[in-house]
């Protein structure tokens, strides 16, 4: 367990020791900042019947964090050490394959976390000005337990399937864009999904399992759903696995 | 220390390293010798327990690199080849993240890295970022990551390619200075630093060990052969007749040089020494005698003479 902490330290001060992780969340801060301003200006006109975390999901800022953050993060956390040979020291250093994988997905799920900080601060000015106003309920802990709950778990996601990636290839590039092209082919399918017509019940209930537009409302609303938690944490730990055994596979190759 | 049984590692088509077998036991300061392309790098990528090995079984402190593997790491410290280091952090930094990786506490962690840092001269640089080193400090920082948690084994894959002739000399010290309480294995081509580090050198081509000896003893086996070179002023006829009387002489090849001088190459037969009868001629004559040595053979000549036979049958 200890080394686990090391290697997770290790990794997450990585970031911070490049430009690269300055660089992220100042890149991320910009996009919240121009998401809230948007929200402000929504805010502005006619009253709307959805919590403002929900509006906040629907702005195009958001979605944009979420798909070109996971890769930019995870591209380096494999691919970079293989490339630079460390890859060689650090698998023969007396550690196991389980724990040099979950350190990594670990230090860059910490990292993704401390990225979304800007939004809370975002909420809390919300929050702040309009309960000011008496208005009630605009901002509650439902909704911001469940906002957050919804980013770790679509982070979780995303972050998973980037580690896996970089633990196939030895360039930084390469895995960056194999982990985009899937995040963009899961935010296509999340559309078709919405414009296919549905004929039948049990179809329907299939195709929402990856809608996840629609599972990231219901977080924003505060509803958790049980089937979208269990879709989000299933298939992290499957990449996590399938990650593991890309890792391991130097022994069997 | 090192046990190795059958070691085959085959690469997809190629065999790196094709059956062999050897034993390196405590203590002892053992030198892996080939050309580029040998299987050196491969036979040291097994040991350390990166990569298994196609057949065979790999002992180190009586545990198996593959089976055991985990607890096999903590009795090996690895350089690999070009010593990749993490470029962002600091020297001190590293060792200390190396070393409680390698599962020492905090407390012993911090009193290692003190040690290490003086054996491998790098306390003046302990708040470098090791991106900005020289060569020479970066190598010894992968010197004192691998001897941090004080292994049994050691194993440097070309610890000084690339350093500057003063920087060789000091990591080649700090290597010999480790022999008894560690047992190092050092792979390398180039052959001075293997005669001058290591108590044995195994000669590795093609992925099969060739030979495994002291460099005293390859030398030995080579020196029966040796030619003697004799500077001698003397008539050239004179010369020639007086050589052609000694028995022992198989080759001889006697050419001009300035003044009077003459240079006698003599190749004897097999496990004579020529010297003492060659100065006994030059006395015996009254000719003066301005040189008289023999060539010694280096482990450039074994290796080479090692090594031919297979090239050329390839080719």
């Amino acid at each position: 367990m200890s080394i686990f902490w090391v290697l997770t330290r290790r990794e997450l001060a990585s970031y911070f020791f490049s430009l690269t992780g300055y660089v992220i969340i100042g890149a991320i801060t910009f996009l919240t900042g121009a998401s809230f301003l948007q929200l402000i200006n929504g805010l502005g006109n006619d009253a709307l019947p959805m919590p403002v975390t929900q509006m906040f999901f629907g702005t195009f800022y958001f979605w944009m964090i979420v798909l070109l953050s996971a890769p930019v993060v995870t591209m380096r956390s494999f691919a970079l050490e293989k490339s630079s040979g460390t890859f060689e020291t650090l698998m023969t250093a007396p550690v196991g394959d389980l724990e040099v994988v979950a350190a990594k997905f670990a230090a860059a799920f910490l990292f993704y976390a401390v990225m979304w900080l800007p939004l809370l601060a975002c909420l809390f000015l919300v929050g702040h000005f309009t309960n000011q106003a008496g208005v009630a309920g605009v901002l509650d802990a439902g909704t911001v337990t469940g906002t957050y709950l919804g980013i770790f778990l679509v982070g979780g996601y995303f972050l998973a399937f980037g580690c896996l990636t970089s633990a196939l290839t030895r360039s930084q590039m390469v895995a960056a864009m194999m982990s985009l092209g899937f995040g963009v082919s899961q935010f296509a399918l999340a559309w078709w999904v919405k414009s296919i017509p549905v004929s039948d019940h049990w179809q329907s209930e299939m195709w929402s399992c990856v809608d996840m537009f629609g599972q990231m409302n219901n977080f924003a609303r505060g509803a958790v759903d049980t089937r979208a938690v269990i879709f989000y944490l299933s298939t992290t730990f499957l990449f996590l696995f399938l990650t593991l055994r890309v890792v391991e596979s130097r022994r069997w190759k | 220390m090192i046990e190795v049984f059958n070691l085959t590692k085959r690469y997809a088509g190629r065999t790196a390293v094709d059956d062999i077998s050897f034993t390196v036991t405590r203590g002892e300061i053992v030198g892996l010798l080939g050309p580029n392309g040998a299987g050196k790098s491969t036979t040291m990528r097994v040991l350390s327990g990166f990569m298994p090995a196609s057949s065979g079984t790999v002992r180190v402190a009586g545990l198996d690199v593959f089976h055991d593997s985990v607890e096999a790491r903590r009795h090996i410290g690895y350089m690999p080849e070009n010593n990749p280091l993490y470029p962002e952090m600091r020297v001190r930094e590293y060792l200390k993240f190396r070393a409680r990786l390698k599962g020492l506490g905090w407390r012993r962690s911090r009193e290692r890295v003190t040690t290490v840092m003086e054996q491998c001269s790098l306390t003046d640089v302990s708040r470098r970022i090791i991106g900005q080193l020289s060569k020479g400090y970066r190598q010894r920082v992968g010197l004192a990551d691998a001897l941090v948690h004080e292994p049994d084994l050691v194993i440097l894959d070309e610890p000084t390619i690339g350093l500057d002739p003063h920087q060789i000399r000091s990591v080649r010290t700090l290597i010999k200075s480790l022999g008894g309480r560690h047992t190092v294995l050092i792979s390398t081509h180039i052959l001075p630093e293997v005669e001058m580090m290591c108590g044995r050198v195994l000669i590795m081509f093609n992925g099969r060990v060739l030979a495994s000896d002291t460099p005293e003893n390859l030398q030995r086996r080579m020196a029966g052969g040796s030619q003697v070179i004799a500077e001698i002023a003397a008539p050239i006829e004179a010369l020639n007749a007086a050589v052609e009387t000694l028995p022992d002489v198989e080759q001889m090849d006697i050419t001009p040089m300035d003044g009077d001088f003459h240079r006698c190459a003599l190749t004897p037969r097999e496990g004579i020494d020529l010297r003492p009868s060659m100065s006994a001629l030059a006395a015996h004559n009254g000719w003066i005698l301005r040189e008289l040595t023999r060539s010694r053979h280096s482990l450039e000549d074994i290796y080479v003479q090692v090594t031919r036979p297979r090239s050329e049958e390839q080719e």
